[in-house]
């Protein structure tokens, strides 16, 4: 890691020169630019979207992918359907659109929450303290990892979710507060707790055994005999040192973290319809008569899709080269 | 060494109680009252039909006698009856679904290996040519395609196009009909297998020893065969381990477009139909081989590498 001090003679850490080193590689620079794109499509759907995300339109059901050339560059964006409709007469592309938010919302909560805070904070508690914490870390996360991960999240989903519901029902009828239910929170929140249970502990393990490893070094031991608290030293010292390796996995982790939202919507444990997912839309599209005769609908929510996760592993791989030159 | 292969049997049983005891409250009490479940609509809170069936099913007990009542069963074989399946036990239920997916799993994984190992063997002997980071970069892109889309994909090509296959349905590995399912199963693996493949041989051609060797004018063949690749293939077996755990686990999303009667298809129906005994017993069968390959995997790897100290 960048303990050498050579290295940081020229004012500059081993973050900005990694990161200046990525930006160096294409296939990173694409990666990134592709990830902007398709998350600004998704965080903009209202706006961007031509249609509503529920709007049927009898008139066009099950169209094949059509654009609209009569009405000028208005009616082209405004009329067309670049991904063809669905058995309703729904615009897939606007339902892609949405479906990226939904997804981009959930991955984003499960890795801050479940990937950053609780797979830091537990790492380095173990890593540092050792001891009866540490086993007892590492034993909770065993314990997740020998559930095969597919069917935990499937399991937490689909047994949380009747008693989120019956608490929320509880709080609405005893409270002011309104609207939780139809609001679609609760999928939101069960899905969030699968996903961060599924997170935590690779990110725990890493910093864990990169504390164990910088636990050791004499800074440590300096700032240690000069009386700085626990805290300072884990804070301080030992978080902003372990700091590559933990972009590295988060990077690397948000591709699967996408395919398990994808899963369980697709199972239909995720958000629920009318909100627009895209595991859903493949679910739909992955039906024998459908992709017979209206491929298009696998086509673009599939796409969209293969390019999220295509796009978060190969720029963790490529993290993962700069950031960690010793495994190349 | 001995010292720390003991202390990971004792910690055995402990760890698979922790885990079963974590299933059981997963399962019999985050849902809510299973009476409920079993009688459906017919449920009516304090009917006779209601109270019979809790004790019955001695659901009127505390959760901890519940679970020995329940864990003395599973020790002796007996699952649990199926609330779905008109009560027929669990066992006969599940084990000839995983023999099922544990045969497809294991075609997938085969090919994973075949390519994956080769491939990265390869690449590692090329480094900084062209076609180390064009492999690596095409089997992320094989990688990054979830089942959810390449399974529909293949079918496309293989079934409505080309009419290779039927589209659907299971005769055992030696039918066409595994062809879909393998491909979607074995080839993501690849990536996995390269990189690893690729940075332990790269470790092992760094070494001392492969220098020697050189030194000596053995022949590359020789070289690569009796000294890099003995050793490079380690870190891979022991990875099949929990390869081989993961083999009864099913393969959800396959199984289910593609109608294999296999566990992973299984689990989806039992969630639905909130079969929890079931779900119960195929996450209790998992857990308990997965904690089993960890332990050989690691045992196996103290015994081949002695220089991994534990403490």
């Amino acid at each position: 890691m960048g303990t050498n001090k050579i290295d940081n003679l020229g004012g500059q850490s081993h973050l900005s020169r990694s990161l200046r080193r990525l930006f160096r590689k294409k296939i990173a620079v694409i990666c990134l630019v592709l990830i902007s794109i398709i998350y600004c499509l998704g965080i903009f759907a209202p706006i961007v979207s031509p249609y509503d995300y529920s709007e049927q339109d009898y008139t066009a059901i099950r169209q094949a992918p059509s654009f609209e050339m009569n009405e000028g560059i208005n009616g082209f964006f405004t009329k067309s359907h670049f991904a063809g409709t669905d058995r309703a007469g729904r615009d897939v592309f606007t339902r892609v659109l949405w479906g990226i938010q939904n997804t981009l919302i959930l991955t984003f909560i499960g890795m801050i929450t479940g990937g950053l805070v609780i797979g830091v904070v537990f790492g380095l508690m173990s890593g540092y303290f050792g001891g009866k914490i540490d086993s007892l870390i590492m034993r909770v996360g065993e314990i997740f990892t020998v559930i095969p991960s597919f069917l935990l999240v499937l399991i937490i989903t689909a047994t949380l979710k009747p008693r989120i519901r019956e608490w929320v029902i509880w709080v609405e009828d005893n409270s002011f507060v309104e609207g939780l239910i139809s609001s679609g929170f609760i999928d939101y929140f069960v899905v969030s707790v699968a996903l961060v249970s599924f997170g935590w502990y690779g990110t725990a393990r890493l910093v864990r055994s990169q504390i164990l490893y910088l636990k050791e070094s004499q800074y440590i031991e300096a700032a240690r005999a000069i009386g700085v608290s626990h805290w300072g030293i884990i804070f301080k010292h030992l978080l902003p040192n372990a700091l590559s390796p933990i972009i590295v996995t988060v990077t690397m982790g948000m591709g699967s973290m996408v395919g398990v939202e994808i899963f369980l919507s697709w199972v239909g444990v995720g958000i629920q319809p009318p909100r627009p997912s895209l595991g859903l839309m493949l679910w739909e599209g992955g039906n024998i008569s459908v992709l017979r005769n209206q491929p298009w609908m696998l086509l673009a929510p599939g796409i969209v899709t293969w390019i999220m996760m295509l796009s978060w592993n190969l720029l963790g791989d490529a993290m993962n080269d700069v950031f960690n030159p010793r495994t190349r | 060494m001995w010292r720390y292969v003991i202390r990971r049997i004792l910690w055995l049983p402990i760890i698979l109680f922790v885990v079963s005891f974590i299933t059981f409250l997963l399962f019999r009490v985050v849902p809510g009252d299973p009476v409920i479940v079993i009688l459906g609509d017919r449920y009516e809170p304090d009917s006779i039909a209601a109270i019979n069936l809790r004790h019955e099913l001695g659901y009127d007990q505390p959760i901890i006698i519940q679970y020995t009542k329940y864990m003395g069963g599973v020790l002796r074989g007996d699952f649990g009856k199926s609330s779905k399946h008109g009560m027929l036990p669990v066992r006969d239920l599940i084990f000839p679904k995983m023999w099922v997916s544990a045969q497809l799993a294991f075609v997938g994984l085969l090919i994973s290996l075949i390519f994956g190992v080769p491939l990265g063997f390869f690449i590692a002997h090329h480094q900084g040519t062209w076609y180390d980071p064009t492999s690596v970069v095409i089997t992320l892109i094989l990688m990054s395609i979830a089942p959810m889309i390449s399974v529909p994909g293949l079918l496309w090509l293989f079934c409505l196009k080309l009419h290779w296959v039927p589209c659907s349905g299971w005769n055992g590995i030696f039918d066409a009909r595994i062809l879909v399912p393998a491909i979607a199963l074995g080839v993501p693996g690849i990536a996995g297998f390269v990189r690893l493949m690729r940075a332990s041989t790269l470790d092992v051609l760094g070494q001392e020893f492969v220098r020697t060797a050189r030194a000596k004018g053995l022949s590359v063949l020789t070289i690569d065969i009796r000294h890099v690749l003995r050793n490079a293939i380690i870190p891979v077996v022991t990875v099949l381990a929990f390869s081989l755990a993961g083999l009864i686990g099913g393969a959800i999303v396959t199984e289910t477009i593609m109608g294999i009667p296999g566990i992973g298809y299984f689990s989806i129906q039992s969630v639905f139909n909130r079969d929890y005994d079931v779900l119960m017993a195929v996450t209790l069968v998992t857990a308990f081989t997965f904690v089993i390959a960890m332990l050989i995997a690691d045992i196996s790897y103290s015994i081949i590498d002695p220089r991994i100290e534990y403490d």
